[in-house]
């Protein structure tokens, strides 16, 4: 099979879905000729126009909100954010009137907006092009939110989020951007609320967000030589979330641990390990763990922004860690 | 009072009709909330009649119309019955919203009322990607958006007012001038209270009118729908007029303007000096009025009966419609 980019893939499923859905369009700063920053719209314009790649002036409200009118009446636009920490400009129109307007609705009105970016720690990127923010929007009803940690989910959860009529999230870390991984030729779309079994084991089950995934699969690399088996699982979507494949796999390995870059507090690992207490609590033989990111602003110097985030040896030793309990 | 215009009778009479609808109507609510019947906020139209009714004459149900928290009269002059308003408010299931939004959200898209908000800015930026989505899908419709002139010194006004200007969208821009924010006058939220002028420095067609004169208002829309259907772009109308009853219903009105400005305006009066006109000019006769006056009273008491008999939503049902499917 073929091996391509993270943002290969993704930029396919975009032009894929804008030749079948002529009602797709895109906004944001330099996704026109230019391609976007991160190469997301790289060659869409020559293809589509002006009217389907459309650059704006730096306005993060106001084409947010645009977007939103525009989907109530027959287009699905598509917000290119370039970084995600972009949004926190936007987050009124998102919260107060894009993810509720179905509701408010009663169903009359549908909501189909893409809003994508760059998250994630690294690159010397500093504090306010590092955001991951998740969490805040995983609180929210209304919104669905998408994290790929790889080129294939990449593409086959980009093109559900274009075909489907909710206000999606879809995350991109910057690590990730120029991962390679196999994609298919032939067309797929991969459901949201579907976790991937990334490897299964028996000892413990580590929940990968993100990022994480590849920094767990190293960790657990070293643990294969010494015989522990770890089972790593990513949800792929965070809202709706998989809580299901985690249960079952607790039920399996008894330990639980969630790895996720971002802040520990009201995060996804709180929210996992709430629902497994409730729901797996007689399949528990340890306390559930998480290994979180700093709880602080990212700092620029790289020192210091390696000391924020977990790393592979983290991982490694908190899953000893469990392993001791 | 403006010049007369080219109408038949029936044309001006169905002005009228609508203003006095939406006064009868917004009287009936005020008389409703004081007997306990409205569980939420209400905040009448009553004085602002004229602009509703002067642009929404010349809308159809595909055109996109985009509100704020004092929406009832551009609901009712988009083309709900007030029946489904008066239920809505009465938390019923039959209101426009299901019983899901109240006073501040009203949403009839079947009528093209893309919703009305409690948050003041939004519209503008929805009305301006309804203007996109009628370029982009070349369907000849426009999206408009009603506002304050609290709504003027927002960011939502100048982003959107910017965009729609420099893509040339087919949006109409109503700014309802009442000269208070709530209760903060507008004279001194800003140092030009000139909204119509603002929208110029934009590179925007505006133009404004006496928003207490129908005929005024309803020429001006007439020609900003016709310069939107033909390709010209936006406009922004702003309307001077005043808000005769509280912010809001149950209200303290005082403190803020005096009683002789409040009766001042109550002499400039929409509905009762369009009849005047009419009569002095002899377009219609007593007779005419007393008839279009007995069907509306007729109208309003029977939809004061079906939201008072009308059943209220299934608790079960609180938590649908958040997503498409």
């Amino acid at each position: 099979m073929r091996e391509i980019t993270f943002t290969t893939a993704a930029r396919e499923a975009l032009d894929e879905e804008m030749e079948r859905q002529p009602n797709i369009f895109v906004v944001g700063e330099g996704i026109g000729a230019r391609g976007g920053n991160f190469n997301t719209t790289l060659g869409l314009y020559e293809k589509y126009g002006p009217m389907r790649l459309r650059d704006t002036p730096i306005v993060e409200r106001g084409f947010v909100g645009m977007c939103a009118g525009a989907a109530m009446t027959g287009s699905r636009p598509v917000v290119d954010f370039m970084f995600f920490d972009f949004i926190l400009d936007s987050v009124g129109e998102l919260v107060n009137q894009i993810a509720k307007m179905q509701y408010m609705s009663s169903g009359r009105l549908k909501m189909p907006l893409v809003l994508r970016g760059c998250i994630g720690i690294g690159g010397a990127s500093a504090t306010h092009h590092s955001g991951n923010y998740y969490p805040i929007f995983v609180h929210l009803p209304g919104i669905k939110v998408v994290l790929p940690s790889n080129p294939y989910d990449a593409k086959g959860l980009f093109k559900t989020a274009l075909r489907g009529d909710d206000p999606v999230l879809f995350l991109e870390h910057k690590s990730l951007l120029n991962s390679k991984g196999d994609v298919p030729e032939e067309e797929y779309c991969i459901p949201f609320g579907q976790a991937a079994i990334v490897r299964e084991g028996r000892h413990a089950t580590v929940v990968a967000i993100g990022s994480m995934v590849r920094k767990t699969i190293e960790a657990c690399d070293a643990l294969a030589k010494e015989n522990i088996s770890v089972e790593i699982i990513d949800p792929r979507t965070l809202a709706p979330l998989d809580i299901s494949t985690i249960l079952q796999s607790v039920h399996k390995t008894g330990r639980l641990l969630i790895v996720d870059e971002t802040f520990a507090p009201c995060g996804i690992g709180a929210e996992i390990a709430a629902q497994v207490m409730a729901l797996g609590f007689d399949d528990l033989d340890a306390p559930v763990q998480r290994l979180n990111g700093l709880h602080t602003p990212t700092p620029y110097s790289p020192v210091l922004e390696a000391a924020v985030i977990p790393n592979a040896d983290q991982v490694l030793q908190s899953i000893r860690d469990l392993l001791a309990e | 009072m403006s010049q007369t215009l080219n109408l038949e009778k029936e044309q001006y009479l169905a002005l009228y009709r609508q203003m006095l609808e939406i006064r009868r109507t917004e009287e009936q609510l005020a008389k409703s909330h004081q007997a306990g019947l409205i569980p939420g906020a209400c905040h009448t139209y009553v004085g602002e009649e004229a602009i509703a009714t002067g642009v929404c004459a010349h809308l159809t149900p595909d055109d996109a119309v985009f509100s704020t928290h004092r929406g009832h009269g551009h609901a009712l002059a988009k083309g709900v019955p007030p029946k489904e308003v008066i239920a809505e408010l009465f938390g019923r299931a039959t209101g426009v919203s299901r019983g899901r939004g109240g006073s501040m959200h009203l949403f009839s898209p079947e009528v093209g009322l893309m919703g009305t908000s409690g948050i003041v800015g939004p519209c503008i930026l929805q009305a301006t990607g309804a203007g996109y989505s009628s370029k982009l899908l070349d369907n000849g419709t426009v999206g408009v958006a009603f506002f304050g002139d609290g709504a003027s010194n927002n960011g939502a006004f100048h982003e959107g007012l910017n965009l729609a200007a420099i893509w040339d969208l087919p949006v109409i821009f109503v700014c309802e001038n009442n000269m208070y924010a709530t209760e903060v006058a507008f004279s001194y939220a800003t140092r030009n209270t000139e909204v119509a002028e603002r929208a110029k420095t934009y590179g925007m067609n505006a133009c404004a009118v006496d928003g207490n004169d129908v005929l005024a208002v309803y020429r001006a829309a007439g020609e900003a729908v016709s310069r939107a259907r033909a390709g010209y772009g936006p406009t922004l109308i702003e309307g001077k007029t005043y808000r005769t009853r509280a912010h809001a219903e149950g209200m303290r009105d005082a403190g803020y303007r005096t009683a002789d400005e409040l009766d001042a305006w109550k002499q400039r009066d929409p509905i009762s000096n369009y009849r005047s006109k009419l009569l002095t000019l002899g377009v219609a006769s007593d007779s005419d009025f007393d008839h279009i006056e007995a069907e509306v009273k007729s109208l309003i008491d029977d939809a004061l009966e079906f939201a008072k008999n009308s059943p209220y939503p299934d608790p079960t049902t609180a938590a649908e419609f958040i997503f498409s499917t």
